[in-house]
């Protein structure tokens, strides 16, 4: 077997029963490996109707085949469960190098089941696997339990929740080395509700692979690609993926006050350029990665410095609570960092909150403190941020993401959000095909399922005319299919801006023995978003979902370059249905389903 | 009357943030890069008086006496 370890661990925390499977070769290049092995593998075991919380949830982590080789970028792990925040199913991936440690254990995936009793970490070195207890580790924030587990496992990578993800906040993140984070969905109050706190990784096994030369004539192709393309190899090194702020700003699709508005006079303060100039102190890459996005930045929280935000962080505690303050933003990634909460959702809520306060929904009264929050107030970004990820008075509301919480008061429109999720950094209205993607990824609001930002807004591969409609269904199936064949590799989506799917097919095929061409790739891709969609189906979530908060759909946008327009998704979505062989009612058709091999 | 050219990125290197120029009747977004030491190719978005499109199209584009251009190299995130 190639590329894969060939093992998957299972762990029973209900039992304490440590067990290992052969993997089916079969089936794992059927499914790629990531986010489409990992929801199959999910699938076959779970009913769709489970309540996340539930013991009879299971979560599962997993690499790619590519994961661990020496291909560009191979250090991510995708974590498949059900999402206690939209109740679809989640894949959440994260960076750093826990991911490909874990293959260096000599596994592709791990299978968390039932609950334990009392808070345990799961230890893994290679063979050597233990449930042990985490009393001790129960309670810390997410760096001190790193430390910890450092200390008490040598040499390994630890994978942890914050406090959120124990008190079962739906925003909960899973964290690895400290700031790197599967943060959206909710997966890390799916640990916490198993009593999983951490996973610590090591070992030194290797994947066999099946052309070594031809891998590293490929690799080194691919390495070529990214060096000398202008955004992989001079924009994101540079500048970090911070370099959006102004570009998005200048489009006018840089949402302000909860998208109230699309453009941020200020927003220069909290640039990528900004960022380089007065913050940076080094950049800070994940694993065999020639692209260095991460950064490392200046702040009070220590003289060595700290990781610093990505774009969305800044956009959603700056721009989109009306204020733009550098230093607040780190200040707010850190304690992101440590509760293990996602920024995006955190920030999102916090927006929310304050437009609820405007509206007069939320009063001073229930706040039941001296820190309104209202847009513009920078003196209660932090203090909600800790009240939010220990669920302390008003925080317990908010530890609920943006919907739960207008909805509480009777007007969920407040919420920017689709399947309950929180969007990202774009305003829809102003990017017709990226509005369209929101409406229709499997796991709620999110950029990262067809990042249509590309041609929309910044020419790659080609610029689109961000408005018009014609085109943008098929340009959003290609970008949905293509992303989760990439998720699935183990990769990061970022080598996407130089590479294409005839690449992805070659590093597979190389490490694999296939011999697959890129239309094998993109139709692996389409069969893995047909799954993702069969269950969210199977767990009630219906088409009927697939749709965006009313003010994108109703209220022209105010000002800038979008001034008046709506997002018009009553004539995309019937097209984009079309476009993916599915009825009129979004529902895969048994034709579509059996060329994908999924009947 | 001046035009302002906001620049981005590594464009600003050399050059600063913001360039005023001087506005001349049916000046377009060729004459500015031109200026700039800028070529086409390196340019991956334009916005030229809040509105942007396919670069090639928009260095032809007249900007108006009062207005502004923002020029982008390559950048993406997410």
């Amino acid at each position: 077997m190639f590329g894969y370890m060939g093992k998957i661990l299972r762990v029973n925390l209900t039992t304490n029963e440590v067990t290992t499977e052969d993997l089916d070769f079969e089936l794992a290049k059927k499914y790629i490996g990531g986010r489409g092995l990992g929801t199959k593998l999910y699938m076959d075991e779970v009913d769709p109707q489970v309540d996340p919380f539930a013991a009879e949830n299971k979560i599962v982590f997993i690499n790619g085949p590519l994961s661990g080789t020496a291909t560009p970028t191979g250090g991510r792990y995708m974590v498949v469960t059900k999402s206690p925040l939209t109740g679809c199913i989640a894949s959440s991936n994260s960076g750093g190098e826990w991911g490909a440690y874990l293959k260096y254990a000599g596994y592709d995936a791990i299978i968390v089941e039932g609950k334990a009793s009392l808070p345990v970490y799961l230890s893994i070195d290679e063979d050597k696997v233990e449930i042990l207890p985490a009393l001790d580790l129960w309670g810390k924030m997410v760096s001190e339990t790193s430390d910890m587990l450092k200390e008490k496992q040598p040499g390994s990578k630890v994978l942890t929740i914050g406090p959120a993800g124990e008190k079962l906040s739906q925003m909960a993140a899973i964290m690895n080395e400290k700031d790197r984070a599967a943060g959206r969905s909710g997966v890390g109050a799916v640990m916490g509700s198993k009593n999983l706190k951490a996973i610590t990784v090591k070992g030194n096994l290797k994947p066999e692979i099946a052309r070594p030369e031809g891998l590293k004539a490929v690799t080194k192709e691919c390495r070529t690609l990214l060096k000398e393309n202008g955004v992989t190899g001079g924009g994101l090194p540079t500048y970090g993926t911070a370099v959006l702020v102004n570009i998005i700003n200048e489009h006018g699709v840089y949402p302000t006050n909860n998208f109230q508005g699309g453009q941020d006079p200020n927003a220069e303060a909290v640039s990528g350029e900004t960022m380089t100039e007065k913050y940076l102190i080094k950049r800070n890459p994940c694993h065999h990665c020639p692209i260095g996005c991460g950064r490392w930045v200046k702040s009070e929280h220590s003289p060595d410095g700290i990781g610093g935000p990505e774009y969305e962080t800044l956009w959603v505690f700056a721009g989109d609570l009306g204020i733009d303050d550098m230093d607040i933003v780190i200040d707010a990634n850190y304690w992101c960092n440590e509760m293990g909460i996602d920024t995006i959702s955190a920030g999102a809520t916090l927006a929310a909150a304050m437009e609820l306060y405007q509206r007069g929904y939320i009063t001073d009264e229930m706040l039941d403190d001296e820190v309104i929050l209202k847009f513009g107030n920078a003196d209660s970004v932090i203090h909600w941020l800790k009240k939010m990820g220990n669920r302390e008075g008003f925080g317990d509301l908010l530890a609920r993401g943006s919907y739960r919480l207008a909805d509480f008061f009777g007007v969920p429109e407040y919420s920017m959000s689709v399947k309950k999720q929180d969007l990202p950094a774009y305003d829809p209205r102003g990017i017709q095909g990226m509005g369209l993607q929101y409406a229709t990824s499997n796991r709620g609001g999110c950029h990262v399922r067809g990042y249509l930002i590309s041609p929309e807004i910044l020419g790659l591969p080609e610029k689109l005319d961000r408005f018009e409609l014609a085109g943008k269904p098929t340009w959003a199936k290609i970008f949905q299919d293509l992303t989760a064949v990439i998720d699935s590799t183990g990769l990061c989506l970022f080598t996407s801006f130089a590479l294409g799917a005839q690449q992805y097919a070659d590093m597979l095929n190389e490490v694999l023995g296939t011999d697959w061409t890129a239309d094998d790739v993109l139709l692996a891709g389409e069969r893995i978003w047909n799954l993702e969609k069969l269950f969210n189906l199977e767990a009630g979530i219906s088409s009927e979902e697939d749709t965006l908060p009313p003010r994108f759909l109703e209220e022209e946008m105010p000002d800038g370059p979008t001034k008046g327009w709506v997002h018009k998704l009553d004539e995309l979505l019937p097209l984009y249905y079309k476009e993916r062989g599915w009825d009129e009612d979004g529902i895969p058709t048994e034709e579509r389903l059996e060329k994908l091999g999924l009947l | 009357m001046a035009i302002k050219i906001k620049l981005f990125a590594n464009f600003r290197e050399g050059r600063g943030k913001i360039v005023e120029m001087e506005y001349t009747p049916g000046m377009t977004g060729q004459d500015v890069i031109d200026s700039l030491g800028i070529t086409a190719p390196e340019i991956a978005a334009l916005i030229v008086d809040g509105v942007d499109g396919k670069v090639d199209a928009m260095l032809t584009v007249p900007i108006k006496e009062d207005g502004y251009m923002a020029i982008f190299p390559p950048v993406a995130g997410g």
